[in-house]
């Protein structure tokens, strides 16, 4: 088992690391998802790295902005209507 | 998106449903994209008048989430363009390797795990969205369709005008940035 220095030194790490958000994804195809495997399984700074990305896309997932809209004003709400009604009538006449 | 669907069929009780479940996504990305809560909501409705006027142009209500925010980054382009604001720059990936952070490991608080969880979740939601603010333009807009919105790579790419390739370099690179600029903040409060 060798350690990597899990920085830009390491041509090893450098490469696995351009690919892990796809590996998170699920976006790598099945050699490159096995290479990133093999090196992680033998990486416990990679690992730990993946870790912090993982929680970081999942915070993002989960990411609610402070502020909100208020309710659509009813003036607003009966343009939108009408825009509606006048697209599906040109649908339909299409 | 079933009230999408209602919607191209005729269906009045599909109105409200629809517009509750845009109107806040639409702010949020409008508002994150424009920067001023005034131009966002200008932006917003904008937008949402835009949907419904050229609701007869939606082909695949399948898709409708694509395309309603295809429509919301054109507005907020034009908003911009009418605007002051700094020129983009680019990530570089070596300015985010891991190797840049130092001897102390670096982690984004697993908040779950923590007994004050609401409130650290409170101040990381609130620490992310300012590091999303300070990401530039072009990473910003990836992330919050693919990551926040939940787009596909393929409908990111296609609301963005971009290759599939581009939007998983600047996701990436975006996610990187986010990343640090978290894992900062854990140290900051630590």
């Amino acid at each position: 088992m060798t350690t990597h220095q899990h920085d830009k030194r390491d041509p090893a790490c450098l490469e696995v690391f351009a690919k892990l958000s796809e590996y998170v994804d699920g976006e790598l195809d099945g050699v490159e998802c096995q290479e990133v495997e093999e090196h992680i399984a033998d990486c416990p700074p990679c690992v730990e790295f993946l870790q912090s990305l993982k929680r970081c896309v999942a915070a993002e997932r989960q990411f609610q902005g402070r502020e909100e809209c208020g309710p659509v004003p009813p003036e607003l709400e009966k343009r939108l209507k009408s825009a509606w009604q006048a697209a599906l009538a040109r649908r339909h006449h299409a | 998106m079933e009230w999408a669907r209602r919607l191209l069929a005729g269906d009045e009780s599909a109105f409200t449903p629809f517009v509750e479940s845009f109107q806040n996504r639409i702010f949020q990305y409008t508002w994150l994209m424009c920067g001023q809560r005034e131009d966002a909501e200008e932006v917003a409705q904008d937008t949402l008048l835009k949907i419904f006027e050229s609701f007869d142009q939606l082909e695949d209500p399948e898709r409708v989430k694509a395309w309603v925010f295809r429509i919301a980054k054109n507005y907020c382009l034009m908003k911009r363009r009418k605007s002051v604001f700094a020129p983009d720059r680019e990530l570089s990936l070596d300015e985010l390797l891991p190797g840049q952070e130092g001897e102390r490991p670096i982690q984004v608080a697993d908040t779950a795990e923590l007994p004050e969880g609401r409130v650290l979740r409170q101040e990381l939601s609130e620490e992310l969205e300012r590091a999303m603010r300070a990401l530039p333009d072009t990473y910003r807009s990836v992330v919050l369709l693919r990551d926040v919105e939940d787009l596909s790579t393929a409908d990111t790419a296609e609301v963005l005008d971009l290759t599939e390739d581009t939007v998983k370099q600047r996701l990436h690179r975006g996610r990187l940035a986010l990343r640090k600029s978290l894992a900062a903040y854990v140290e900051k409060a630590q």
